[in-house]
């Protein structure tokens, strides 16, 4: 699946060049809402609890089955929440975020991340 | 079958890639005549419209719906060929009323729009595997197309590469890599355009998806993503670093609030004086002119009735022109988006989101800007409601009336010691009362009528970039231009309707105002303001305030000028004669609410595209206006009787 590669696209070294990170830390595989993730976690997409034109206006932003997700950020106020999802970066209400099903994946180290 | 030239590779990040169809050779203008051009939002598609049309563009609106028309002339050469900006898509399927448009004009079903013969495919290199998804089923349309690799240069710089060659092969179309922002690469359309092919070249479709099924294509883009070895930039890190900045949890509210603050204060404090020093040197030049004309009616007409109205106009462009070079630099640096993320959480709580925030600040200064600004409110019931909501906020055109009412009614004493006058306070409340009233509205809005099916925010947060100031100045010029086109007209109409009335019946010389059809009017509406506290006089400033609020200082001042009662006095003695304290408020508090703005309801006809919104608002806004002049008028007189 393009899953990964997603994944390792991310990854940068601090000093700039590419680094391939497999997930090391192991998190129980579970599923969980997106907005469950702890700040820097990745997860798969399961699927989209929402009704077929709001998951289709997510889809188009990137939000597929299959795909990557990393919880950036939170905005200062809390919320919205920041989303990295193929190459992008997103920002979804929790409101929304909480229909979103995520598979963990894991932990990705901060600093190593772009 | 089909030759492909290359002229440069993709793996040199320098320079642009082409793979060019080729099929006959030799370039004979080809057929065509309309090309559409499509691409996801933020491809990048609006700047390489207005590179590829040096500006020769009209706009317009679609019909029925609120998607800005946009068709230019190919710049340079030959036969003139049209380019259809289609709005910004992510897909085909007509889910919106932006991908509805997109698929009735590439299928020839909308009205006046002839079915475009070529196709302008631009999709951001640096979000290839997303954007890749609108391939399929644009590919799929069957015309000849040609696919735009936009941003080829930062995505160079980042160390991106991907086989432009074998992508070419992949969707059975040319394939060129470009830079709008840096103009590289665009002769490439030029010569795609101008080039003979056969008419069906679907034989030669490679497998594609054809149904709009976005995770099929979803899977197609990605397996197409690993076949010509993209390789994805490095996102600059500095990007992430100055969010670590701009959404701190501390210095990132700071941050904000100082970037808005400036917003405003150049806007108010600096965009108000140019507009009043404008206005001023349209005034004298009207003054100048006035001996080269004849005096009577021809004057008249030419000076209070054309150029007046012309003069309302255009003094309105310095404020535009501000707030939109603000919002064009904050917008094009990518820090728009993250005053967005941040106000969000505040908005949510009227029903809107982020993105109405710096709208409905710019609003403080002149709703017509504001308006125009809420472009960028993709939710369209949102965009609607704060539309509907923008005038409420206390415009700098009340300004004059207010300062004129409160320095006749309000004494000059102070209320909390030296910090806040009496006359301040009043201010202060009007601003106050101005905003509630858009809260309460907005809140009305928005659980009523345009209640949201709940559709999701979702807010891209683009990488920082260098506004350029070619974009900001092409921006300037286009909103300026459909300003004074499109809300220029109706002003204009408005204006003189006012003249004929203040003039006629016709007169040798000037016409007695006591005796002019505006009086009668104002007379007319007598019955209905008394209980207000307005006598006719205040009628009539309030009928030719419908062009543009300051106006009512301006006619009030020339009817109680030519009044024999009251011509020596000055208009605030001359007022403080002819209305009651409670009057006064009450014409404060009617002034707070009601939409006495012909620009304002232009500009909303016009991003509405109908005339039931500003109709709509209007008629709110002035029966809450009567209603609120009524009860603090009555209330007033029955305290202070």
């Amino acid at each position: 699946m393009a899953g990964s590669s997603i994944l390792q696209d991310w990854i940068v070294a601090p000093r700039g060049e590419r680094k391939l990170v497999e997930t090391e830390i192991e998190m129980p595989q579970q599923r969980v809402a997106l907005i469950d993730l702890e700040l820097g976690e990745v997860g798969t997409i399961d699927r989209i609890s929402l009704p077929p034109a709001d998951e289709h206006f997510l889809m188009r932003m990137g939000f597929f089955p299959g795909a990557q997700v990393r919880f950036c950020r939170r905005a200062p106020l809390g919320d919205p929440s920041v989303y990295s999802v193929d190459g992008t970066e997103i920002a979804l209400r929790a409101e929304t975020a909480r229909h979103i099903v995520v598979q963990r994946t894991g932990l990705a180290p901060l600093g190593d991340l772009a | 079958m089909t030759s492909i030239l290359t002229s440069g590779c993709c793996d040199t990040p320098s320079g642009p890639a082409i793979a060019l169809d080729e099929r006959n050779g030799e370039e004979r203008g080809g057929g065509i005549r309309t090309v559409a051009l499509i691409g996801p939002p933020n491809s990048g598609k609006s700047t390489l419209f207005n590179r590829l049309t040096r500006l020769r563009q009209k706009v317009g609106n679609y019909p029925g719906v609120t998607v800005e028309q946009r068709v230019g002339l190919l710049a340079g050469g030959g036969n003139e060929i049209k380019i259809i900006d289609l709005p910004g898509v992510y897909s085909l399927t007509p889910y919106s009323d932006d991908e509805r448009v997109a698929v009735d004009v590439l299928s020839g079903k909308m009205n006046g729009m002839p079915r475009p013969d070529a196709v302008l495919l631009v999709l951001d290199v640096t979000h290839l595997s997303r954007h890749l998804v609108l391939a399929a089923p644009v590919i799929a349309l069957g015309l000849p197309t040609l696919v735009l690799l936009n941003m080829a240069d930062v995505f160079a710089k980042g160390g991106g590469s991907l086989d432009v060659l074998k992508l070419a092969k992949e969707l059975g179309t040319p394939v060129a890599m470009v830079s709008a922002t840096q103009e590289t690469g665009l002769d490439v359309v030029e010569r795609f355009l101008r080039q003979d092919r056969d008419t069906n070249p679907s034989a030669l479709l490679p497998v594609i998806p054809v149904s709009g099924d976005l995770p099929q294509c979803r899977k197609w883009a990605s397996q197409v993503g690993n076949r010509i070895d993209y390789q994805r930039h490095l996102p600059s890190t500095w990007s992430r670093r100055l969010d670590d900045i701009f959404l701190h949890k501390f210095w990132g509210p700071l941050i904000f609030m100082i970037v808005v603050g400036a917003v405003f204060q150049t806007v108010f404090g600096l965009g108000q004086p140019m507009s009043t020093a404008f206005q001023d040197l349209l005034t004298k030049l009207g003054q100048q002119a006035a001996p080269f004309i004849h005096e009577g009616l021809l004057r008249s007409l030419l000076l209070d009735g054309l150029w007046k109205g012309l003069s309302s106009v255009l003094v309105f462009l310095p404020q535009i022109l501000l707030l939109f070079l603000f919002i064009g630099v904050l917008e094009d640096s990518g820090y728009l988006a993250r005053a967005a993320l941040i106000a969000d959480r505040t908005m949510r709580s009227v029903g809107l989101n982020g993105k109405a925030f710096i709208p409905l600040l710019s609003a403080y200064a002149c709703a017509v800007p504001a308006i125009m600004a809420t472009r960028t409110i993709e939710n369209k019931r949102d965009r609607i409601a704060t539309i509907l909501i923008a005038p409420f906020m206390t415009c700098s055109a009340r300004l004059p009336i207010y300062t004129l009412l409160i320095a006749a009614f309000i004494p000059d004493r102070p209320v909390v010691g030296v910090f806040l006058s009496a006359r301040a306070c009043a201010m202060l409340s009007l601003y106050v009362l101005g905003f509630l009233a858009a809260i309460v509205t907005a809140k009305l809005l928005k659980s009523s009528v345009l209640k949201s099916n709940a559709a999701p925010f979702v807010l891209e947060l683009p990488e920082y970039r260098t506004p350029t100031l070619h974009s900001i100045g092409l921006r300037l010029f286009d909103r300026a231009r459909v300003f004074l086109r499109q809300a220029g007209t109706i002003i204009l109409a408005v204006s003189l309707l006012v003249w004929v009335l203040t003039n006629l019946p016709l007169h040798n010389g000037v016409p007695p105002q006591e005796q002019s059809v505006i009086a009668h009017l104002g007379h007319g509406i007598e019955p209905l303001i008394r209980p207000l506290g307005f006598n006719w006089k205040i009628g009539v400033g309030l009928l030719t305030s419908v062009i543009a609020r300051e106006v009512i200082v301006g006619t009030l001042g020339t009817i109680y000028g030519t009044d024999p009662a009251t011509h020596a006095l000055t208009l605030q003695n001359a007022l403080q004669h002819d209305l009651t304290f409670a009057g006064a408020m009450a014409l404060l508090v009617f002034f707070a609410f009601a939409m006495q703005c012909t620009s304002t309801l232009a500009i909303v006809r016009r991003e509405t595209n109908s005339w039931k919104w500003p109709v709509i608002q209007f008629a709110y806004m002035t029966v809450v206006a009567y209603t609120a002049a009524l009860v603090v008028n009555q209330g007033l007189s029955a305290l202070m009787r």
